[in-house]
């Protein structure tokens, strides 16, 4: 029991550091944790790593949570996989509410005003370029690239004209070709 | 009540985010806007501050979203609500879905929502970029290019090109966000 305690305290404080220490998203992360977790903790190998990564990819939600529970999971149970994602959420949720107290005084200034004009051009690039990456790792099938083609204009439509259509939606549809043109090549396949 | 509208909302949005913190972008706008939590500058605006603190963007877009809202504790429900999809879903993988991976529906329907999700982050991008540098973009009897807006491009643009091309450096988020804030200073400034 007791040393199931430190090994919480010890998932908690390594993701903690990670969570305070990785800028710009979870897949930043990923040179953090190997460092942390495969090098100097040995929680895991370099390899089961890799296959979180994948699973991380494949199910919902930022990877970077995704990736602390499933460490704190394989490291202590259901408790380490709460003090892993906890160490991970505590950092930017205390910076970012200590400054959400601040941020409209912060903002009636001018020169800030004058900033954010500049970083809003910056924040549509980061956006773009981080799709045309995603796009890029497509696979050049007729399937794929109609899905894709088919999603970014709908998206663009939905933005511009303000349509009720949620992105969910989108996504689910995605899902229910993919399932379909699994069946149909396997009907295919079969004949 | 606001607090469950928030958790509710962020539980919806972490439960159909893939592809990390970008994939959320989308899903956000459409909810946040859609809501009227914020208008859409006001938003890009705070996505600019996520990228440039430390940890997953989506937890700082919850807790900042959540706080605009309703405070302390509406960041505390805007934040466990996008954690809790992720946290259970991963817990059941890893305790009883060990095969979840081998899984040939899952695989299937991967196939289909990975070209969506690029698709959608894409024309995300694509939106916040176009919005930036035509004014009045939504209101098509009114709209014209930005000029301030399209020096600011252009000067990110040759920035970005003798940082990677001419001094061969590593491209860094936070960099872009600060000289652009820089740009933005000067532009609009003078």
């Amino acid at each position: 029991m007791d040393g199931k305690m430190k090994r919480c305290l010890n998932l908690f404080g390594t993701f903690f550091k990670i969570g305070l220490f990785t800028f710009g998203g979870g897949y930043a992360m990923l040179s953090l944790i190997e460092h942390e977790a495969v090098e100097k903790q040995k929680w895991i190998s370099g390899e089961d790593l890799m296959d979180i990564f994948a699973i991380a990819e494949s199910t919902p939600g930022p990877v970077a949570i995704n990736t602390a529970t499933y460490v704190g999971y394989k490291q202590a149970g259901v408790a380490g996989s709460a003090s892993a994602t906890l160490g991970v959420v505590m950092p930017s949720f205390i910076i970012i509410y200590i400054i959400s107290l601040f941020i409209e005084q912060f903002m009636a200034l001018t020169i800030v005003q004058n900033a954010f004009m500049g970083i809003q051009v910056a924040v549509g690039f980061l956006i773009l370029r981080a799709g045309l990456r995603l796009m890029k790792k497509v696979p050049k099938d007729i399937f794929s690239r109609i899905l894709c083609g088919g999603a970014l204009i709908a998206m663009l439509l939905i933005n511009i004209f303000a349509w009720d259509f949620s992105t969910i939606w989108l996504i689910l549809i995605g899902a229910v070709c993919g399932i379909m043109a699994m069946t149909i090549r396997k009907a295919g396949g079969a004949k | 009540m606001i607090y469950l509208d928030l958790l509710f909302t962020f539980l919806k949005i972490g439960l159909f985010t893939f592809g990390g913190g970008y994939g959320m972008i989308p899903l956000v706008q459409q909810a946040v806007v859609g809501k009227g939590w914020l208008d859409a500058e006001t938003l890009y605006q705070y996505i600019g501050i996520c990228e440039s603190t430390p940890g997953p963007i989506a937890i700082n877009m919850a807790t900042f979203v959540g706080s605009s809202q309703a405070g302390f504790w509406g960041s505390i429900c805007a934040t466990l609500g996008v954690v809790i999809p992720s946290f259970v879903i991963i817990l059941l993988i890893a305790a009883v879905l060990k095969n979840f991976r081998e899984n040939r529906y899952v695989n299937a329907a991967l196939t289909g929502i990975r070209p969506v999700i690029g698709g959608v982050i894409t024309a995300t991008g694509a939106y916040v970029f176009l919005k930036c540098l035509i004014a009045n973009f939504d209101v098509l009897s009114d709209m014209h290019a930005d000029i301030r807006q399209i020096i600011v491009a252009a000067m990110l643009g040759i920035g970005m090109f003798v940082w990677c091309k001419l001094l061969k450096k590593k491209f860094s988020p936070i960099l872009l966000i600060v000289f652009s804030a820089v740009c933005g200073i000067i532009v609009y400034g003078l």
